[in-house]
């Protein structure tokens, strides 16, 4: 049996496990004794050990119960959010996500697994939080929130959880909530820090502490920065914590206030912030926004992580993973690789020969002197190899040295290039990008080079 | 922080950006990539704006258009004076003697 069939089959089981398990759910709910206050004895059991904490009680499990919580973005915020929310009882939960699982997206969204790989994030969320709780409504949405769709959705919901990533999306959501009415707990976590407050909440809303989007050059970067998983589930348990206490109404929600998390040395800090501002675009007292905008255009920054193929430089400044095999297998053309992707990265995988140099650090001095330094010496290896000692001194000025530079996928590589070009003005060097860097390097040339 | 006959010794820390995942890192990387910098200011009479020029002059290693636009930080940076927000001490023109020691973003 190959792979492929032995997949089909367990989707298919899968498929009839899902029938059998929903039959199973339905005839066991008919069973249940409802209480006069509206939870039945299987609920009373299952939440008897919140509903024994006097801030909840079973006035708050009916509050639970009778809530409907959206989050935004089942990713590493998402997926934790949604977990408590979903387990501590909350009646109705909306997940919106445009996107696919990913096995890279493991480490850190818990609900997902394996067999998910290449499914829908929402309905992969939607099956694993019933398995847990089949009592939650979860609704799943598989797009892209955007102003013409936001505010529709966020009206059936009584609090909005953002765990997205990006600017633009922090602004709509903003606008909507407040337009709306709707309180937003909002989180954010990279590396091992991690950010959360509630806007829209008796307090000021996101505009009011960042009336203006940062430049798109300080957020935007081929890639992403690296997010270690415990440290944004923190965030996104305490989201689910925020959004949990104002459906519960109970005090000391995190409005006003930003908490900054550092899990390298383990440190919470609270940070108080500035009140509404009076004079805010939204929810001042002169707003000068009525409805939802366009927000890309607002921030000069897309919604979403999906990075576009730039395309920065002319045709003979790049070169194609198979010439550069090529070249680089006869072995004549006297050159340099320069490898501008993070050190991290680079010990993951490299070409041979090639020189780790982060695009960040391009334009250092020291990165500079060392280039220059490496293509003397290749420019002195080539006269050597031609044996013409006596002309060195005469042809260091014409060994024409080519530079290429590669990085992951091909992005990066043209903004290193655009900006040697200028550091290295005047010398007799071509630089070309890797067109496509490491990603085409494997599809095309070297299978067994891993892909991240 | 700690008033000094030569002038006032001050921890300035660096953080990140609120909401971009997708960013290497915060204003960190405009200062050498060190988030704790412990200076001391010569003399007394500084302000949080001079205090933001200096560093721009002092610690900044690129980019100053990434720390500062006019005369103030670009928007999304946030200043925080010991956990406060800079807007709830009434203004930047803000005088410290003996209550600043962080400063981040």
């Amino acid at each position: 049996m190959d792979e492929k069939e032995l997949m089909n089959q367990i989707t298919e089981l899968r498929e009839l496990l899902r029938i059998k398990e929903a039959q199973l759910v339905a005839l066991r709910r008919e069973k249940q004794i409802l209480q006069d206050y509206g939870l039945s004895n299987g609920e009373i059991l299952r939440y008897s050990r919140q509903i024994f904490l006097p801030e909840i009680g079973i006035k708050g499990q009916i509050k639970l119960k009778n809530s409907s919580i959206l989050i935004v973005g089942a990713g590493g915020l998402g997926c934790p959010a949604a977990l408590y929310l979903a387990s501590a009882g909350a009646g109705q939960i909306g997940i919106i996500d445009y996107d696919d699982v990913e096995i890279n997206n493991l480490h850190r969204q818990l609900l997902y697994a394996e067999t998910h790989i290449g499914t829908p994030k929402v309905n992969a969320a939607a099956e694993n939080l019933n398995r847990l709780n089949s009592d939650v409504n979860v609704i799943p949405y598989k797009i892209q929130l955007d102003s013409s769709n936001a505010l529709n959705i966020i009206k059936a919901y009584d609090v909005v959880i953002d765990a997205t990533d990006n600017v633009a999306t922090r602004y709509l959501l903003n606008d909507a909530c407040v337009l709306s009415n709707k309180p937003l707990v909002s989180g954010s976590a990279l590396k091992f820090e991690g950010h959360l407050s509630v806007f829209n909440y008796n307090g000021p809303c996101y505009r009011c502490i960042f009336p203006k989007p940062p430049p798109p050059e300080t957020v935007t970067n081929c890639g992403d920065g690296g997010v270690f998983g415990p440290a944004v589930g923190t965030i996104g348990v305490l989201q689910a914590l925020e959004a949990l206490k104002i459906v519960l109404d109970l005090p000391h929600v995190l409005s006003g206030q930003l908490l900054l998390f550092d899990g390298l040395e383990t440190k919470f800090r609270k940070i108080n912030l500035r009140g509404k501002n009076r004079n805010c675009a939204i929810c001042g007292e002169h707003p000068t926004l009525y409805k939802l905008i366009d927000y890309e255009q607002f921030c000069g920054a897309k919604a979403n992580d999906k990075e576009p193929k730039l395309n920065l430089l002319k045709n003979e400044e790049r070169i194609s993973v198979e010439e550069y095999n090529t070249t680089f297998k006869l072995g004549t053309k006297a050159h340099l690789l320069i490898d501008v992707r993070s050190t991290e990265e680079f010990d993951i995988c490299h070409l041979k020969n090639s020189i780790n140099i982060p695009l960040r650090d391009i334009n250092n001095n020291e990165k500079v002197t060392l280039i220059r330094n490496r293509i003397q010496e290749i420019q002195k290896q080539h006269n050597d190899a031609n044996c013409m000692y006596i002309l060195l001194n005469i042809l260091i000025f014409y060994v024409k040295v080519v530079m290429y530079v590669i990085c992951r996928r091909g992005n990066d590589s043209q903004k290193a290039v655009k900006s040697l070009q200028e550091t290295l003005k005047g010398s007799n060097i071509e630089i070309k990008d890797v067109i496509g860097g490491i990603h085409a390097w494997s599809k095309k040339i070297d299978c067994t080079f891993p892909v991240y | 922080m700690s008033i000094e006959s030569n002038g006032i010794s001050v921890i300035i820390e660096l953080g990140s950006n609120y909401s971009v995942n997708n960013f290497r890192g915060g204003a960190e990387l405009l200062f050498d990539k060190r988030k704790k910098h412990s200076v001391n200011l010569p003399g007394s009479d500084w302000t949080i704006q001079k205090l933001l020029f200096w560093m721009k002059d002092n610690l900044l290693k690129e980019r100053p258009e990434l720390f500062m636009q006019d005369d103030t930080v670009r928007p999304g940076i946030l200043v925080l004076i010991n956990d406060t927000d800079w807007e709830l001490l009434v203004n930047h023109e803000i005088i410290f003697y003996y209550n600043l020691n962080n400063f981040s973003q």
